[in-house]
């Protein structure tokens, strides 16, 4: 690891103030990310602003729907009674990533800016766009079974990690943000985070220095009728091969609306469109279930290894909503 | 007396792993090759050797450099107080320096494993103001103020917790690498289970209880955090699981076949 200065701040406008004066300077609140890439040598910061003490790590009932920490922990977020019985797929999405320990340090800020986990990235003996601009892509002509099948451009192919991010997007979160002037600004959660294009580097929209704060959660009214299915390698403390956060609000046997995103498919969270727009208005039957995930997945465009997960993709997406239309009898 | 500039001389006097050694130690400083062989020679390399040393004892924790080394501080030493198994301790380390570094090195505290040192393995767990966490993915400046908790801490006196008792009986290891992570996270894992905290096999999250009987499954997904090269899981798994229902039971065959514990 490079050598780096830390200093411990206690409040936003500073800890901003001084990321903004140093283009090498980072944000450090869980660390559970940035530390492993400092020690692989994929990130090398002069400097961290320590921001885990700001005031920032609440989570409370806000216009109708709850507002979550920019710095509450991931295990606390997961287990808050508004988030359990309002948001209960965005409880099952963050129980679903890392293990207990992560979770208890990792927040909610940290969960949205974590990086990739393509080897390529990881690896430094290896070209990576993303790590190295213009070095090249190793997972292109190498091993791409983990990476993605939508949204990918020539120059990265890798997938977001995230869990929690797949289901934030399925309940159209909105990401608060301090800038460096110290005005706020709201993103909504599906301008978050970016695809690759031509600047991989950079996996969301957010300026340096720009901090995030809070996350909003709008009324949800998917709640008795959601699941979050995560498919990987192994049956826990694994990144996901393909996941679904999938709500529906049912009236009947009628999907009125509903919300499904995926994960570990593309460059950001994936809202599945094709199958929400197919899906709306319709019985809720395996056969349309179906249908609607053919609609979503057709489209996709794997790459050398990675076929299988269009199959996986479909077959997820119809387990998932099955789960969401039928939450005691599955 | 050669007339090649005296930095290439060094070079070409070097063996193969002496100058891989050199190049290590310039990087370890932030020295670059280039400028190294700018300005180089026999003073300016026992100069860096040296100053690479005096690192090196920062990072393993000397508090004081050398007496042989006048003037050589690391400029980014943080201190850092903090508890540790009850006892208030100070620490004065670079500002990379780990948790579990800091415990293993500076304190002489080794229960708390380097596996993985990358979060993948769980053996450096250790408890921070009660909560389980990776010791390696935490820097020491973060935990000022902090409660750390290791499993030299979880004894009282020479009465074993009953987790380790239960690890014991149960023949919960076999090298046991993994064991002093794998109790720490186990005891935490009963307090979350009593605080009612959900996880991913837990059926109906939206609804909240006082606390969580555990089935073998859940015992199982909590624990996924710890790894046990071993495989003594089905052992491991029924050690949480007499300390958690409170209802002792006899080590039997099939735990140590893992047919047992294997049951969902």
């Amino acid at each position: 690891m490079k050598p780096f200065k830390y200093t411990r701040v206690t409040d936003a406008t500073a800890a901003v103030r001084n990321v903004s004066a140093n283009k090498d300077a980072r944000f450090l609140a869980g660390g559970t990310n940035l530390l492993d890439l400092m020690k692989e040598g994929v990130d090398d910061p002069t400097e961290l602003i320590d921001i885990a003490r700001l005031p920032l790590a609440q989570v409370r009932s806000a216009n109708g729907g709850v507002q979550i920490g920019a710095l509450a922990k991931n295990t606390d977020t997961a287990n808050h009674p508004l988030i359990r019985q309002n948001y209960p797929m965005l409880t099952q999405a963050i129980l679903a990533g890392a293990s207990p320990q992560i979770r208890n340090m990792a927040t909610n800020g940290g969960n949205l800016m974590q990086r990739t986990r393509c080897t390529y990235f990881y690896d430094v003996s290896t070209p990576c766009n993303k790590r190295e601009p213009g070095s090249g892509c190793g997972a292109m002509e190498g091993i791409n079974r983990n990476h993605a099948v939508f949204g990918w451009s020539q120059k990265c192919v890798a997938v977001h990690p995230s869990d929690m991010c797949v289901a934030l997007l399925a309940l159209d979160a909105v990401v608060k943000v301090q800038d460096p002037s110290g005005k706020q600004r709201s993103i909504p959660f599906s301008e978050f985070h970016r695809l690759p294009g031509d600047a991989p580097e950079n996996d969301n929209n957010l300026k340096h220095g720009e901090l995030i704060t809070a996350i909003e959660l709008p009324k949800s009214n998917v709640a008795a009728h959601s699941y979050y299915l995560k498919i990987r390698d192994r049956s826990s403390y694994a990144f996901a091969l393909v996941s679904v956060a999938a709500g529906l609000e049912m009236n009947g046997s009628t999907i009125r609306s509903c919300r499904i995103a995926m994960g570990g498919v593309a460059h950001k969270p994936w809202r599945a469109a094709a199958a929400e727009k197919y899906l709306t208005g319709k019985t809720a039957t395996d056969e349309n279930f179906r249908a609607a995930a053919e609609a979503e997945m057709n489209a996709a465009k794997p790459l050398e290894h990675n076929k299988f997960k269009v199959e996986l993709g479909k077959r997820a997406i119809v387990h998932a909503l099955r789960r969401a239309a039928n939450p005691k009898t599955v | 007396m050669s007339d090649k500039p005296p930095d290439e001389i060094i070079y070409e006097e070097l063996t193969l792993d002496e100058s891989a050694l050199l190049e290590e130690v310039l990087s370890e400083l932030g020295e670059s090759r280039r400028r190294f062989i700018g300005q180089s020679s026999m003073a300016v390399l026992s100069a860096l050797v040296l100053e690479f040393v005096a690192k090196r004892n920062a990072l393993a924790g000397t508090l004081e450099p050398p007496a042989y080394l006048p003037g050589v501080a690391d400029e980014n030493a943080v201190k850092v107080a903090f508890r540790v198994n009850g006892l208030e301790k100070a620490v004065s380390v670079d500002s990379r320096v780990t948790l579990l570094d800091a415990l293993r090195e500076t304190l002489g505290i080794t229960g708390p494993k380097k596996g993985c040192d990358h979060g993948q393995c769980g053996a450096c767990t250790v408890m921070v103001d009660g909560r389980r966490v990776l010791s390696c993915l935490t820097l020491t400046a973060q935990c000022e103020g902090r409660d750390v908790t290791t499993i030299e801490g979880i004894a009282k006196g020479d009465k074993l917790h009953p987790m380790q008792a239960a690890f014991i009986k149960h023949d919960g290891f076999q090298c046991g690498f993994c064991t002093p992570g794998q109790i720490c996270s186990a005891v935490a894992l009963l307090q979350e289970a009593k605080n009612g905290e959900a996880s991913y096999v837990t059926p109906d999250v939206a609804r909240k209880t006082a606390s969580v009987q555990l089935s073998d499954e859940e015992i199982r997904e909590r624990m996924s955090g710890n790894l046990c090269r071993c495989g003594a899981y089905p052992n491991i798994v029924a050690a949480i699981r007499e300390v958690h229902t409170g209802r002792p039971t006899d080590p039997v065959p099939g735990e140590i076949a893992g047919s047992k514990g294997g049951a969902v």
